[in-house]
């Protein structure tokens, strides 16, 4: 899947994470900031990476700011903002939900 | 070496600071001989300074152990005006004991440590940037973290051998009788800095408010004053504690306050003229409401309440519901007002209140006793001092002290974000695990196995999950996933007192 424009996802509330990804030359460059980075900012960028993979999305900038959200939220905030910014919120791709 | 709850400690530094490990939460009846204070003999007809900058002239010198009281909390205005001058004055080597350290002192502090005017630091807990700057190895000798009793108790031994203690207070008169309830910036109890009043050789009051002689009541007594400065204002009003407590409406901590209250209805010390000590926060405050509506529909009084009290234990005061309060600290306006206007509600020193080597303290006679934590594992052990980056940033406060109750309550999220509360290992060893009796979450208790008594009265309550707290761990690390451990560094930053004065912990650097 490819990034059109540069998207977010998600708000700085508690358990929350705000993603933006917008467009990248080549691999995925994931900038995260959170108070758990320390203990779980290894585990946070596996499930963005993950996925991405999973759409789809080979080359990427993601800005991450991380409010101690739980895997499950994380990887619904990257699939909203890969749609976002692949265009596709019309069509999602249900099989990778 | 090993504390008990099976925590490796520095030899060297155990060896060089003469300490023994943590043994056992029992105190046992040794025979204790306390220290007195050297006394400079005057008619009390000049003790009137007229500013800081001589007092502290008169005062302090290089290698002494000064003391502050934290009544005023983030509305403090001595602390940062008497370190001003005393590292102006350019004193170095000097050792800061103050009941606690809140979050305005930590500039000063730090700017302090930096140019060698403190070089050793006993308190209850730090915060924000100071705990910060000592948790990445900013003071070169450990901090030593005592409770509120047992900074009462090594006051009395001789441990703290305060040289000068330099006390704010709303009123005083001109031969340093002094109380905490009169005047412009008021906090009610004096219960912390009684201990310094009494033990220290030189005490320098410094009030905003200079009343007729006699001042009554007195806490602090003439007796032991050796100057009253004047100074502009001791203190804001506002930030002293929170004006209003409000009653929270977060679910999940109204559910742990209504399941925590079922713990104390249906355990066997919920009886007419039990004992019970809250403390603040939102959780612990709601269980207050809670229990009054029990205790009205029971019929039950409380014979006393302790500790740190907030307008809804003094509420109870006034209600009857409560026979008496025993003051050590005022959290609101509400209480430290009620203390002036209710006989019923006694200050008490922090000997009195908390503690252990004496002839009965407050804490002993406890039933019920309501506690927060950071984190707390599956050996019941709590922290309440440094947070998930392994950063210090808490206080022991009465925590170690209030846990000898009889039934010793641990309130918590089950998670809070994403860090699990309920772990296989506490960062830092607070609390032995010995003297919790019951875990409470939104999601269910987890009880002491050692308490087979509760373990069969809290069992088959509808609306109470009992859980084995290794359970509770596993639910919580489920939700959250796996931490990865923090890093840390050999050197040790701090170390933590049990409140024998025994070694339990020791804080490490952190490795950012």
């Amino acid at each position: 899947m490819e990034i059109k424009k540069t998207a977010i996802a998600g708000t700085l509330e508690s358990s929350d994470i705000q993603l933006m990804i917008s467009q990248a030359d080549s691999g995925i460059a994931i900038d995260l900031q959170s108070d758990v980075k320390k203990v779980f900012g290894d585990q946070i960028e596996a499930v963005i990476t993950t996925t991405l993979n999973e759409m789809g999305v080979t080359s990427a900038k993601v800005k991450a700011v991380d409010k101690g959200a739980l895997d499950c939220v994380i990887k619904a905030r990257t699939i909203a903002a890969v749609q976002r910014a692949a265009e596709t919120t019309a069509t999602p791709a249900w099989e990778v939900l | 070496m090993k504390s008990k709850v099976n925590r490796e400690l520095p030899d060297d530094l155990m060896q060089k600071l003469d300490y023994k490990p943590f043994e056992t939460t029992e105190i046992g009846h040794p025979e204790i001989q306390r220290v007195a204070p050297k006394v400079h003999v005057s008619t009390g007809d000049d003790k009137i300074v007229d500013s800081i900058k001589q007092v502290v002239a008169d005062t302090v010198k290089d290698g002494m152990t000064i003391s502050f009281h934290h009544h005023f909390r983030n509305g403090d205005f001595v602390f940062n005006q008497v370190m001003r001058v005393i590292i102006d004055a350019g004193i170095k080597n000097l050792t800061l004991a103050p009941s606690s350290l809140t979050g305005v002192m930590n500039d000063m502090v730090i700017e302090a440590i930096k140019a060698g005017t403190i070089t050793n630091i006993t308190s209850s807990g730090m915060r924000g940037s100071l705990g910060d700057f000592v948790s990445h190895g900013g003071l070169k000798n450990p901090v030593i973290f005592r409770s509120h009793g047992n900074r009462a108790r090594a006051i009395e031994h001789g441990d703290i051998k305060i040289d000068v203690a330099f006390l704010g207070v709303p009123s005083a008169d001109r031969l340093g009788n002094a109380n905490g309830m009169e005047g412009n910036a008021v906090f009610g109890s004096l219960g912390y800095a009684l201990m310094d009043a009494q033990y220290a050789d030189q005490v320098v009051l410094l009030t905003d408010n200079i009343v007729d002689y006699p001042n009554t009541p007195a806490s602090i007594k003439q007796t032991q004053v050796d100057y009253v400065v004047k100074v502009d204002k001791v203190g804001d009003p506002d930030k002293i504690g929170s004006g209003a407590t409000r009653f929270t409406k977060d679910p999940k901590e109204l559910k742990i306050a209504s399941m925590v209250n079922d713990v104390i209805t249906h355990s066997p010390y919920f009886k007419d003229g039990f004992s019970f000590q809250t403390g603040s926060g939102g959780a612990a405050l709601a269980v207050t409401r809670y229990l009054r509506q029990s205790m009205i529909d029971n019929q039950i009084t409380a014979s006393f309440a302790l500790g740190g009290i907030t307008k809804p234990t003094t509420d109870l005061l006034n209600e009857g519901l409560v026979k008496k309060v025993m003051d050590v600290q005022d959290f609101d306006k509400g209480a430290a007002d009620s203390m002036h206007t209710n006989g019923n509600q006694q200050e008490i020193d922090a000997s009195w209140y908390a503690d252990p080597d004496n002839k009965g303290a407050m804490v002993d006679q406890l039933d019920v006793v309501i506690l927060s934590a950071l984190e707390i594992d599956t050996k019941f052990n709590v922290n309440v001092m440094t947070g998930s980056d392994g950063v210090i940033r808490g206080a022991i406060g009465g925590h170690q002290d209030a846990a000898t109750g009889k039934l010793t309550i641990i309130s918590a999220p089950l998670v809070r974000g994403r860090i699990a509360t309920v772990v296989p290992d506490v960062t830092t060893v607070v609390t032995p695990g010995d003297s919790v009796d019951v875990l409470v979450t939104e999601f269910g208790i987890a009880i002491n196995p050692k308490r087979t008594d509760l373990i069969a009265v809290l069992s088959n309550i509808p609306g109470l999950p009992v859980y084995k707290i290794e359970d509770l761990q596993k639910m919580a690390e489920k939700r959250v996933g796996t931490p990865k451990p923090l890093e840390f560094t050999d050197r040790t930053v701090a170390l933590i007192e049990y409140r024998d004065g025994t070694v339990i912990d020791t804080v490490k650097e952190v490795k950012d």
